[in-house]
């Protein structure tokens, strides 16, 4: 997709003007935070399965190397090939080249963020490989020449009403006069569509939620069995994961499980879990012939050892993005880039540079409720903060904000000027706010009063009048 | 507990924004700390917690300014702000700030054990159940965000304002979401704050109360702000003023009427 993360603001104001997407945002306000909270209610140990699943992969990435190993090892030993792509350009030509080798016209695709990540549907197209998304929200918004705007629920920024324009832009081959004002017509007609193109495809693509070393595993979960589809009838299926994914065990996995679906929508867990282990064994009545990992690392083993470590726990489940104000009120397409909301404003500056991606991880208001519902406990304000380090120590924020910040430490740190700062500051700005208590428009702070008025202060600051009590006092 | 017992000594910090916009909850802060049988004191020399170059990535003058913090306040028996963002601050963020310090590590951790917000500690210190004044309205509670979920502060507030006489609590719809002040994010991305306080405007304006309280200036001023700039006549007051008694100052925002 478009890396549009430095014009953060001019696509916030944008989607802060557009009333349908603040329409549809809505239901990510109101729909996921509600069923997320039944489904934590009703497992008593949910947060001991937190803690549970934190150790895991905190315990994963401290021997990621040996467990990629032993991956690899079982992928191998199952008959499957294991690829290993330093940089989305490695692994975006490892999927083109086997491709080419089966002499593939149509891929379909399971959805899968990584290949968002590493723009692989732009790359096939351009070298005469059709990509056919066949996820319903991946479906709708590849007909829009769109990109997701949240990493489990890719067309939430859209109503139903656009996706009946754009199912009769393209289905011209359907009666024009079809009902579609339901969306199980919505569903059932994609199904219909699609499930000639899984026929059509020489090769599917997904993601993974997770891979197991134990036994060489991928394992993908979703709600419409496309994934199945995918990975099953075509006679190649290329995984393409990051090298995070991995988890030591099948209990472990199992585990993590319990927390993904409840994190994400609510659901005990999702309607399909599916396990692939290599290709199709002599006895399977169906399966790939050839199954391919490509383990792709994208400035993952850089974050290995940071500061942004614990950021490669995350399981996808978007909890953080569902109960984020911010996301909210601008929608997952403003943050410019593949990975939106609080998990984006951390990793999309370790994928891509903290100089392009500095206003993700200082649009926050530092709330913490995405902390808070994180299933895997990641710390993801004190990151942000941590990214504003990094930029404050690279002078990447802006000159102002510099000054300013300077300017304020210089009294803050100097109790006696401070008092004579304030004292004057508090007079000045109750003779500005008058007899009414609020000032309305202050040159200096726009940011402030351009939205809201700012209460004046009530004349001698706190300092003074306690100083001047303890006097009458003694 | 006893009169013979030693009245612990408390250094109230006022916070910035108290000092300067909002005396009156010092105050109040004072006046509830000494009805729970602590004898207050307000170090002349404090300034700011260091949020605002915390949360801006500067970490140096972060760390001068907590050294000085801890300097004025390391020998009361308990330090207490009227303030859920800057009393996580000074207990939660501090410790994090001087980890691997020699010097200062176990310093800032034995001033931080000392540290809390106010409502926390009358309650969950001194044991203080309920409080000895009357309020005839219907209040709707905001949690501040630092204080909800980094000092678990909720029921605590609560149960205070239920021992108001004649007080009628309102809750609304999502009083735990943010309302959009977050330091310096407010003045940074104005649109997408003013995005989020008018929808929390709206959900205080949906409960019909007379009075909005909550335990952070800044949250409070940013939704003040917005009613006042709305034409809306909620008053708006720091939960402190009301526990203490002390409503005949004019509110941060409103006429109540």
């Amino acid at each position: 997709m478009q890396f549009t993360a430095p014009q953060f603001k001019d696509n916030a104001a944008r989607a802060l003007a557009d009333g349908q997407l603040q329409k549809a945002l809505t239901n990510v306000e109101k729909g996921f935070i509600a069923k997320r909270a039944a489904a934590v209610a009703a497992l008593p140990e949910f947060d001991a399965l937190r803690d549970k699943g934190r150790e895991i992969k905190n315990h994963t990435l401290a021997h990621l190397d040996l467990y990629l190993e032993a991956y690899e090892h079982k992928v191998t030993e199952s008959g499957g090939h294991v690829h290993w792509a330093e940089s989305a350009e490695d692994a975006r030509q490892l999927v083109l080249d086997i491709c080419r080798r089966v002499g593939a016209k149509t891929v379909t695709k399971g959805k899968s963020m990584i290949t968002e990540e590493i723009n692989l549907n732009d790359f096939l197209s351009e070298h005469a490989i059709e990509p056919v998304e066949t996820d319903l929200g991946e479906y709708i918004i590849q007909l829009r020449g769109e990109h997701p705007s949240h990493i489990i629920a890719p067309a939430v920024h859209l109503n139903k009403e656009q996706v009946e324009e754009d199912f009769r832009r393209v289905h011209t081959h359907l009666d024009p006069k079809r009902d579609l004002t339901a969306p199980e017509t919505l569903l059932s007609e994609a199904r219909q569509v699609l499930r000639k193109r899984y026929f059509q495809a020489d090769v599917g693509i997904t993601g993974a939620n997770f891979l197991i070393a134990e036994t060489g595993t991928s394992v993908i979960v979703t709600n419409e069995g496309n994934g199945d589809l995918t990975q099953s009838l075509p006679k190649v299926h290329i995984v393409v994961a990051s090298i995070e994914k991995l988890v030591p065990t099948l209990e472990d996995c199992s585990q993590i499980l319990r927390l993904l679906a409840r994190s994400a929508t609510g659901q005990d867990i999702s309607v399909y879990t599916t396990f692939s282990t290599g290709p199709r064994r002599a006895e399977d009545p169906d399966g790939p012939e050839e199954y391919h990992v490509i383990l792709l690392d994208n400035g993952r083993t850089a974050m290995l050892g940071s500061e942004f470590q614990d950021m490669l726990r995350c399981i996808r489940c978007g909890a953080c993005m569902n109960h984020c104000p911010v996301y909210h009120a601008v929608g997952g397409h403003a943050y410019g880039s593949v990975y939106p909301g609080p998990m984006g404003a951390v990793l999309t500056p370790s994928l891509f540079g903290v100089d392009i991606s500095g206003h993700l991880p200082n649009a926050s208001t530092f709330c913490g409720r995405c902390e808070s519902v994180c299933p895997m406990h990641i710390p993801l304000p004190k990151m942000m903060r941590h990214w504003r380090e990094r930029e404050f120590e690279k002078h990447l924020n802006p000159a102002t904000a510099r000054y300013g910040l300077g300017v304020w430490a210089f009294f803050a740190k100097r109790p006696k000027l401070y008092r004579m700062a304030t004292s004057i500051g508090a007079r000045m700005l109750s003779l500005i706010g008058g007899s009414r208590g609020r000032i309305a428009s202050l040159p200096f702070a726009s940011g402030w009063t351009d939205i809201r008025d700012l209460p004046a202060p009530e004349g001698q600051t706190f300092a003074q009048q306690w100083a001047a009590r303890q006097k009458q006092g003694a | 507990m006893s009169q013979a017992q030693i009245r612990p000594k408390v250094g109230l910090f006022a916070t910035c924004l108290v000092d300067l916009f909002r005396p009156s909850v010092g105050f109040s802060a004072a006046k509830l700390i000494e009805d729970a049988g602590c004898d207050v004191h307000v170090p002349i020399a404090q300034t700011c917690c260091g949020q605002p170059a915390y949360n801006s990535g500067d970490t140096k003058d972060t760390r001068d300014l907590a050294k000085q913090v801890i300097e004025q306040f390391e020998g009361f028996d308990y330090v207490v702000l009227p303030s859920g963002s800057c009393g996580a601050m000074l207990k939660m963020h501090y410790p994090e700030l001087f980890k691997g310090d020699p010097l200062w590590e176990e310093r800032c951790r034995r001033f931080s054990d000392k540290v809390f917000e106010l409502v926390s500690f009358l309650t969950d210190v001194r044991g203080m159940t309920e409080v000895k004044v009357q309020l005839g309205k219907s209040v709707t509670y905001h949690d501040s965000c630092s204080g909800l979920r980094e000092l678990g502060i909720a029921k605590q507030p609560r149960a205070l304002l239920s021992s108001v006489e004649g007080l009628e609590l309102k809750e609304m719809t999502g009083s735990d979401v943010c309302c959009g002040f977050g330091g310096t994010f407010c003045v940074k991305y104005p649109d997408i704050s003013g995005k989020i306080v008018s929808k929390k405007t709206a959900m205080i304006g949906e409960t019909g109360a007379d009075l909005l309280l909550a335990g952070d200036m800044g949250c409070l001023m940013n939704m003040a702000g917005k009613l006042k700039r709305e034409g809306s006549t909620i008053e708006v007051r720091h939960v402190a003023e009301v526990l203490a008694g002390m409503t005949d100052s004019r509110p941060i925002a409103g006429s109540g009427k």
